[in-house]
């Protein structure tokens, strides 16, 4: 039978793909971003997961304005790197699941989440930026990738607790799947940033750490958190923050924390960053 | 537009269905820059690229004039309009600095002193 037995959070902050790229992860300004992932490439390359469902949101790169879907998951063999306008990033071409993801979309749908199917998609920054902190810089990722985008470029996103609850479903879907694997869930994006209008910069520390402490203890609580809330202290992108409970919600209701990194800036953001093992 | 609770966050522009109904073909102009050939048409003839788009006076001006704050006020989405600044071998940061008004050096400075704060920038009813 399959299993969750781990779910990571991380930033996904497009400047830290290109200061890996380019091989810049050595300056002053990155050492001490890519110190914070030292402990969790070890951690991952002694955990070995067969998959990785991997939460994060498309940032107008596959999704324009024509279509906007709120859940959509990726159900393809193969998903190549977006060009977002400079190239596509230098990495590996992610291998999906589709077994496992087509019997995520069945569940989760009969399940009353209406997952929008996807058999075509290029994935950016933010599905590849935490294959890259996590993994580093192999010639193929080692494992296969189920990409599950969520929309929170259009306001509103889905409620923090309907993607807590989501992340209750997924645990229930790949509870179900008959095949033995191991499965690590990603939540990504966030933390405190806002990219947009004169209180561009924001960063909100004393929000982010308040997040990380409530996320494990008390995620029903933290999924009741509205998201002007999100908007107005951790900023306008801050709200990514909300992909973060689905990975929370997969997972057991007590945790245990692995490791947790928190640094500013990466550019624009702050780098918020945990590892929470089922008990 | 009726008021939205977020409309009293100081500085900060929700890309809601009104903004995105106001914005949707300066958006989507925004969204062929992703292809090069688009890239190349725009910079060889900037207004004669914008005027293949049903988009306002107001929004091909804004443009033209490199207006971040200005595309974002007439329904322009930071993840499009930043395709503008990438076409133009921007940064992020170089255009975030622009929206705050400040120089480049100046916010990448207080970026690496914690970022700009929270305080005074929560509620302009509530001035706090
Ligand atoms: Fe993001």
């Amino acid at each position: 039978m399959a299993r969750i037995t781990a779910g990571v959070a991380t930033s996904h902050v497009p400047a830290i793909g290109a200061a890996l790229d380019n091989g810049k992860s050595g300056e002053d300004y990155w050492k001490p971003v890519f110190a914070g992932y030292e402990a969790s490439k070890a951690w991952i390359a002694a955990e070995k997961p067969d998959v990785v469902i991997l939460v994060y949101n498309d940032h107008a790169s596959a999704f324009s304005l024509e279509l906007i879907p709120t859940f959509a998951i990726g159900c393809a063999e193969t998903f190549q790197p977006a060009d977002e306008g400079w190239g596509p990033r230098p990495v590996p071409v992610v291998e999906g699941h589709p077994e496992l993801a087509w019997h995520l979309a069945e569940s989760l749908i009969l399940d009353e989440f209406d997952m929008t199917i996807v058999n075509r998609m290029d994935v950016d920054h933010g599905l590849t930026v935490p294959l890259s902190l996590m993994f580093g810089q192999p010639e193929a990722w080692p494992c296969r990738v189920i990409p599950l985008a969520v929309n929170v470029v259009q306001y509103p996103p889905p409620s923090g607790n309907r993607c807590y609850n989501l992340g209750k479903a997924i645990r229930r879907a790949v509870d179900s799947f008959p095949e033995d694997l191991k499965v690590v869930i990603f939540g990504t994006g966030g933390m405190s940033h806002q990219l947009q209008g004169p209180r561009a910069g924001l960063i909100n520390s004393a929000f982010d750490h308040a997040f990380l402490d409530r996320l494990v203890e008390d995620p029903e609580g933290q999924a009741r958190v509205p998201h002007l809330e999100y908007v107005r202290e951790a900023g306008s992108e801050g709200i990514e923050l909300v992909m973060w409970l689905v990975m929370r919600g997969a997972l057991d209701d007590r945790v245990k924390v692995a490791h947790r990194f928190y640094h500013v800036p990466a550019s624009n953001s702050a780098v918020g960053h945990l590892i929470l093992e089922n008990a | 537009m009726s008021a939205k609770p977020y409309h009293d966050i100081p500085g900060t522009i929700v890309f809601d269905a009104a903004q995105s109904r106001l914005g949707y073909h300066l958006n989507m102009f925004c969204m062929s820059l992703m292809k090069a050939d688009n890239r190349a048409a725009f910079k060889a003839n900037e207004r004669a690229f914008l005027d293949r788009w049903p988009m306002t006076e107001a929004q091909k001006r804004a443009v033209l004039d490199r207006d971040w704050n200005g595309m974002l006020a007439l329904g322009g989405n930071i993840y499009f309009t930043s395709k503008i600044a990438a076409t133009d071998g921007l940064s992020f940061q170089q255009i975030a600095a622009m929206m705050s008004g400040v120089s480049q050096p100046e916010y990448a400075e207080m970026m690496l002193k914690g970022g700009r704060s929270v305080e005074g920038l929560r509620s302009k009813s509530e001035a706090r």
